[in-house]
């Protein structure tokens, strides 16, 4: 491992929503250019850590740093301004619907870098070139899109402003198991292509093995295990076996309801 | 058993609101001045002005007429029992002007652009679409909660406006028709009598009404939670909220203007 500041540092992160713990320290490193893939049952709290980091959630207590400076220490105009370095594709791709498809993966060009409307058309058109999807799309609405299409164009957005940190919520979730490769394969090919570091959330094995360098399990509102993502069948860890096997019986006992 | 103490439970009732009420507050100072710092989206707030204004113009006028109308025949059968009926369009004019159209024009625009804000940002909540604006590098409140205060509140007097003028028009119409005025001279006796205050004091109100609609739709919308239910009860608590509000802010500033 490098001596190198790691991209992301998250130190004994806790957060409780009223009674419910969600996450109870969590703590995990993603290194500079890696590809960090985080696994666990739903409800356990993967987009709640991810949200933290983003800054869209405070937590209760723990440090995030991001290029070794605890961003919950930091003034919060200078907090925005670190966290603003993170492109985030969300878990059901939140595209803003009153907006056009190019208007979306624009959106940070013309509002946040108030670009001219017409560079940041053009910049949109290639993005959507990128994430394989022809250019008459780009004046279609939202809510005119596939499910897996309007991924693609949530993953443009994402990476239209060519971000340094990559996170990507249930990127594969709900999609055939085709367009699920495609997404795939796209993340890996635009992660590499911006030279970007990565936290990926997925329960979703087959996508969790094409995306990781390494992969770490949350669980009970812990990582319980992490290690390079082609050591995750050998972990010796029964949880991470009975999820990456996909078993009912095991010592991971499903909640029938969020407690 | 503590639960079952009717004291203890209205006092957690009355801290309860009391903070709704703090975070009310803050919020809305929040929404007013987060341009301030700019950016400005010029486009927002005139695509939400022109939303509020036009859109609500047909239902306000129409409440206005009518009121107008129902008022002059209230005030001419009141008025004839000690022979003033002559005063009805004096009494109607002030009616209208200080407390009918600003009141019923706020109420009717709770009810239309309150509740609307309030499912637009709700949905747009519960499908992270506001977390995702921040994330772009977009501030929300510069970009939907400032614009929308800012263009209810500059909007709701000119809604006013126009209900006073369509109110007094629906109340010319029942006295010159139905009840046998002079149309000019009910114009020319309205004309003389009224005083600016007596407009600006409503005017006043309008923009008060407006801003404390508009703060009600975001502040529900903003805060809303848990899918499509989340977002119905936003709705619904923008809506009493918002009515609770103007009706408050309503007797508190006519006592205030009643004294110059
Ligand atoms: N803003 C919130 N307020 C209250 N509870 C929340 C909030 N966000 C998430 N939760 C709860 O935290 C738990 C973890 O949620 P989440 O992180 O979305 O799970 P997942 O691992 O499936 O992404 C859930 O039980 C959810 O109900
Ligand atoms: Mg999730």
């Amino acid at each position: 491992m490098s001596e190198e500041t790691p991209k992301i540092s998250v130190r004994g992160l806790r957060k409780s929503f009223g009674e419910k713990e969600v996450l109870c320290g969590v703590d995990f490193d993603l290194q500079k250019g890696n590809s960090l893939v985080v696994i666990g049952g739903s409800g356990t709290g993967k987009s709640v850590l991810l949200k933290c980091i983003l800054g869209l959630i405070t937590p209760d207590a723990g440090e995030i740093l991001i290029d070794g400076i605890n961003i919950l220490k930091l003034p919060p105009f200078e907090r925005t301004r670190k966290t603003r370095q993170i492109g985030m594709l969300f878990q059901g791709a939140a595209l803003f619907d009153s907006l056009k498809v190019w208007e979306n993966i624009a959106f940070r060009l013309i509002y946040g870098d108030r670009k001219s409307s017409a560079s940041a058309r053009a910049a949109a058109l290639e993005r959507l070139a990128q994430v394989g999807l022809p250019p008459e799309v780009a004046n279609l609405s939202p809510a005119e899109l596939s499910g897996g299409m309007q991924k693609r164009v949530a993953l443009a957005r994402a990476i239209a402003a060519e971000p340094k940190i990559l996170f990507f919520d249930e990127p594969t979730t709900g999609l055939d198991p085709i367009t699920a490769d495609v997404i795939n394969r796209l993340i890996v090919d635009r992660v590499k292509a911006v030279g970007a570091s990565a936290i990926s959330i997925t329960h979703d094995m087959v996508s969790a093995r094409k995306i990781a360098d390494e992969i770490a399990m949350l669980h009970k509102g812990r990582i319980i295990w992490r290690g390079p993502a082609d050591e995750i069948n050998s972990s010796g860890n029964p949880y991470v076996d009975q999820f990456v096997n996909g078993r009912a019986e095991g010592p991971i006992k499903m909640a029938l309801k969020n407690a | 058993m503590e639960t079952l103490n009717p004291a203890a439970q209205f006092g957690r009732a009355a801290i309860a609101l009391l903070a709704e009420i703090g975070a009310i507050s803050l919020f809305a100072l929040r929404g007013a001045f987060a341009w301030v710092s700019g950016p400005f989206y010029t486009r927002e707030f005139i695509s939400a002005a022109i939303r509020i204004g036009f859109n609500s113009l047909p239902v306000v006028g129409l409440t206005a007429v009518f009121t107008g109308a129902a008022l002059a025949l209230n005030i001419y059968d009141g008025s004839a029992r000690f022979n003033a009926e002559t005063f009805l369009p004096q009494i109607l004019a002030v009616s209208i002007v200080r407390e009918l159209g600003p009141g019923f024009a706020a109420l009717m625009v709770a009810g239309r652009s309150s509740s609307g804000m309030a499912a637009e940002l709700g949905a747009m909540r519960v499908s992270d679409q506001i977390d995702a604006m921040s994330t772009l590098a977009v501030d929300p409140f510069k970009f939907l909660i400032s614009p929308r205060i800012l263009a209810t509140t500059i909007m709701l007097p000119f809604i006013v406006l126009v209900a006073d003028l369509i109110g007094i028009l629906g109340g010319w119409a029942v006295a010159v028709y139905a009840l046998g005025f002079e149309g000019a001279t009910y114009i020319r006796n309205i004309d003389s009598f009224l005083t600016t205050e007596d407009v600006t004091s409503g005017l006043i109100k309008a923009g008060v009404f407006g801003f404390l609609i508009s703060v009600m739709g975001c502040y529900y919308g903003y805060k809303s939670r848990g899918g499509a239910q989340g977002v119905g009860g936003a709705t619904r608590s923008a809506v009493v909220a918002s009515a609770v509000a103007i009706l408050a802010s309503n007797y508190i500033m006519t006592s205030l203007f009643v004294d110059f």
